[in-house]
């Protein structure tokens, strides 16, 4: 992976930063010892690992404001870091950066059940935000898999999602506001304890900007009741096209199930050797289907899923019965990641968009890639919303075998992208699939994207390398064709 | 006026426009064209880009370009049991035009939703990609047409509120939702907006699922309706009518109001009839708890009132000082835009609440980035 050059004025000029640093952070808040950075060398994923040149952890946003601006002043590229369970890089420290870890923001700061927000530090982790409010029946609806460890603040750069997300949204459906301090140190009120900003929807950009626009130091999220009941369906189909066309006709029927996840054969078969937990082994695709709300309409809704289910061949229907059966139906499939990595010494986690008609013909063509690259693969898939995790199985011991995993991934990204879906559903672009962005965006488009980014941090020093395959100046950027010598609206001020 | 009938004639229009130092006034219906200042700049109308690009009921994704009538858009959905769910609406009763002109480009780039914006989303919400016209006459892609993607910065998410200061959208691509069953209005009449407010919060705190709640104040002849709407399959509904009526009953007599009445309200909270539609209209977002003592001190000095969003959003005819309302919005935690008014009102006073300086500068820098030199820059916001 090719990162940005470092600076040599910068590492040369080490000793001089941290001591900034400390001037800032006092005590136990800045750690330069190269024994005490190794936890910090790297994010979720692991195959890529650089020592930060140091890292500071700061507990206010006086102390945060302070950081950048004394970083911006210097040129100093900063990255940001909330737990590091990124599964893009978009954590990964620079030779020359600041590593900022926001770890010490963990504090719930107000919970307003009238209005029904939350306002947290952005250190919290996604599952504590549930803790704090499930006391009095509510919850926080985007539940990434990492939520036991990952940071609200770390979900509104990677615009986070979940298995619930089709019926509950992703983080930016459910963030109100955030402070967020720019790269010169100014600190910005964005949104708001109401719906709707008054101006542009500046909140609306920040969230999911990868840690490039600002970093976030407080979050307002929407908290919502806990629905009355859940129940599953465990559905089994003797072929990928039955199980495809059973979700199509799910949502066709107008109903939006709270979780729609679908497994292949060799995800399921590796999920119940894991687990036990009584997954039909003869089927082609597995199919769970989660209806939560007022009992009545659980009951109501599990009748007309099966009568779907069976229409399009399914061979197999088990539907919970109470909430020991439906935590057993869900075990498999949240075990799939670590039952596929006892198969094989290593896995890599794809994660592409497509739309959902083209999945048969996505999952023949990534079985020929299988075959083409001799690497075993197993997919599990949100099928409510298309999008597609492979899992490649490799031993990262074997010589070559990582860069043919790399590039067997790279090959089905590109396949999402050409059936019409996206490199991306939930687990960012980071540096992982940085290089793939010309193949869903023009070079006018990626430009444009990076003006966005200019307007927040004029000077790219805020999580440089991530996201964009080719770094521009923001001066060459922002170049306009002034015409005989005059520049179009001379009465605009330009920043 | 430029009325482009296609994306190259958009581009030729704004390179023109950039060429020759003149600004340009994106519109389309122009069911909005009595928001803000008066200005003379020539309209770049996007009415000729129209109709349906790519829809696919299954993937619930909806491609269309921006000058596609709102109306039409709405029945082709209605015929495969399908809604744009942020439940957007026509501005032209507001401002004494009919019905019928709005866009869906004026829609998204207005952030237009209705009622059920307490709990689908609003517009922001349902853009999913598109396609635009930068001020500097470039043509770049965002988003995708897939509904879960995080590819890149999320500009789409920029088109909701822009009102045509950041690009010219030349297509759109939408979540749709399917429509629900059936819906059933509960109501509590004779409650004051503390009462109404708070027995509003304690429903969206329920597990009724509510998609909708709304208070319309007393007025001649006609109690003070709070109402709630249930969305969804029948068994369902009822249940979770019966739970609503459970939690009410301690407040008032609960009623179920028959559809022609419920219709009549919803549509109220749409068209604003109920208000004053000679005086100054403001839309007033607040946390909704804060909603009740603003509207009591207003309605004090001649407001009159109604409030949607479970208390969130505040629609307020008003004659009296702009500044007060603004300093009134600004104490509850929100903030204040003047919708409707006289051309001199609209002249001397913005259309959005004025952020703090900052705020204000990023706007700036962000509106640079799209439109380096300023051609959608009327003076109309």
């Amino acid at each position: 992976m090719r990162m940005p050059a470092a600076d040599s004025r910068t590492l040369a000029r080490r000793s001089e930063i941290v001591a900034a640093l400390r001037a800032i952070v006092p005590g136990e808040g800045v750690i330069d010892d190269p024994a005490e950075l190794r936890p910090y060398e790297s994010d979720g994923l692991t195959a890529y690992r650089q020592l930060p040149m140091v890292v500071v952890l700061p507990e206010t946003t006086a102390q945060v404001s302070a950081i950048l601006a004394w970083c911006h002043a210097n040129e100093v590229k900063v990255v940001p870091r909330g737990a590091g369970t990124s599964l893009s890089g978009g954590a990964l420290p620079l030779e020359d950066a600041v590593l900022l870890g926001l770890g010490k923001f963990n504090r719930v700061l107000e919970i307003d059940y009238a209005d029904r927000i939350a306002v947290v530090q952005p250190g919290v982790t996604n599952l504590a935000v549930t803790r704090a409010v499930e006391d009095r029946g509510f919850y926080y609806a985007p539940d990434p898999s990492s939520q036991i460890a990952c940071t609200i603040g770390g979900n509104v750069a990677e615009n986070s999602g979940g298995v619930h997300c089709l019926k509950y949204g992703l983080t930016t459906n459910n963030v109100l506001a955030c402070e967020i301090v720019l790269m010169d140190g100014e600190v910005l009120r964005i949104g708001g304890r109401h719906l709707d900003p008054a101006g542009l929807d500046l909140l609306g950009v920040v969230v999911g900007s990868e840690g490039l626009l600002g970093v976030v130091t407080e979050v307002t999220v929407r908290i919502l009741p806990r629905p009355e009941t859940a129940r599953a369906l465990l559905i089994g189909f003797g072929s990928v096209e039955g199980a495809g066309q059973c979700v199509a006709d799910i949502i066709a029927a107008g109903i939006i199930p709270a979780g729609m996840e679908m497994m292949d054969r060799p995800a399921i078969h590796a999920a119940e050797a894991f687990v036990q937990v009584g997954y039909p082994l003869d089927v082609e695709a597995l199919l769970i289907v989660e209806l939560d709300g007022p009992a009545a309409e659980c009951d109501h809704l599990v009748v007309e899923v099966e009568r779907i289910a069976f229409a399009n061949g399914a061979v197999s229907v088990r539907t919970s019965v109470d909430e020991a059966e439906r935590i057993a139906f869900w075990a498999g499939r949240k075990a799939a990641f670590p039952a596929v990595g006892r198969l094989s010494p290593d896995y890599y986690c794809m994660d592409g968009t497509i739309p959902r008609r083209r999945l048969p013909e996505v999952l023949e063509r990534i079985r020929a890639l299988s075959r083409q690259y001799g690497l075993e693969v197993a997919n599990v898939f949100h099928a409510g919303d298309g999008n597609l995790h492979p899992l490649i199985l490799y031993d990262a011991n074997i010589p070559g075998q990582l860069e043919q995993a790399e590039a067997f991934g790279n090959d089905i990204l590109r396949l999402c992208v050409e059936v019409g879906g996206v490199l991306t559903g939930e687990h960012g672009v980071g540096v992982e699939k940085r290089d793939l962005m010309p193949e869903m965006f023009s070079e006018d488009d990626l430009k444009q994207q990076q003006r966005l980014k200019c307007a927040f941090d004029a000077k790219s020093l805020l999580n440089p390398g991530k996201v964009f395959p080719q770094l521009h100046r923001c001066a060459e950027l922002g170049r306009m064709h002034v015409r005989r010598g005059a520049t179009p609206f001379p009465d605009l001020p330009r920043f | 006026m430029a009325l482009p009938n296609s994306e190259a004639d958009v581009i030729a229009a704004i390179s023109d426009a950039v060429a020759r130092n003149e600004r340009l006034a994106i519109m389309s219906g122009g069911s909005k064209s009595a928001v803000g200042a008066n200005i003379d700049a020539a309209p770049l109308c996007l009415a000729g880009l129209e109709g349906v690009v790519d829809y696919d009921p299954a993937e619930l994704v909806l491609t269309v370009r921006p000058g596609t009538r709102l109306q039409d858009i709405e029945t082709l959905l209605a015929s495969e049991r399908q809604m744009l769910a942020f439940e957007p609406f026509d501005h032209g009763p507001i401002f004494g035009k009919a019905a019928g002109a709005a866009t869906i480009g004026g829609v998204v780039a207005a952030g237009a939703a209705g009622s059920r914006r307490l709990s689908a989303g609003g517009a922001r919400d349902h853009v999913l990609g598109l396609r635009a016209v930068s001020g500097r006459a470039e043509t770049f892609v965002a988003g995708a047409k897939v509904v879960k993607n995080v590819t890149g910065y999320d500009l789409p998410k920029l088109a909701a509120n822009s009102w045509g200061r950041l690009f010219a959208i030349t297509e759109l691509t939408l979540k749709v939702l399917p429509r629900p069953e059936m819906a059933t209005t509960v109501a509590l009449s004779g409650l004051d907006a503390g009462k109404a407010v708070e027995m509003m919060a304690q429903a969206m705190g329920s597990q009724a699922d509510v998609a909708a709640a709304a208070h319309q104040p007393s007025s001649p002849g006609k109690p003070a309706l709070t109402c709630l709407r249930l969305e969804g399959f029948a068994p369902s509904v009822a249940a979770r009518s019966r739970l609503v009526e459970a939690l009410l009953v301690p407040l008032g007599p609960v009623t179920l109001l028959d559809d022609d009445t419920a219709k009549a309200f919803w549509s109220d909270m749409q068209t604003l009839s109920p208000l004053a539609s000679d005086a100054p209209l403001w839309r007033i977002n607040v946390p909704p708890s804060a909603s009740a003592p603003l509207v009591g001190a207003l309605e004090a000095e001649g407001g009159q009132w109604l409030l949607d969003w479970a208390g969130g959003l505040i629609w307020l005819a008003f004659d009296g000082d702009p500044d007060r309302v603004r300093a009134a919005a600004a104490a509850a935690g929100g903030h204040a835009m003047l919708m409707r008014g006289s051309a001199g009102l609209r002249s001397t006073v913005p259309v959005f609440h004025p952020p703090v300086p900052a705020v204000a500068a990023l706007e700036e820098r962000v509106r640079r980035a799209f439109d380096p030199a300023g051609v959608f820059e009327t003076g109309r916001f």
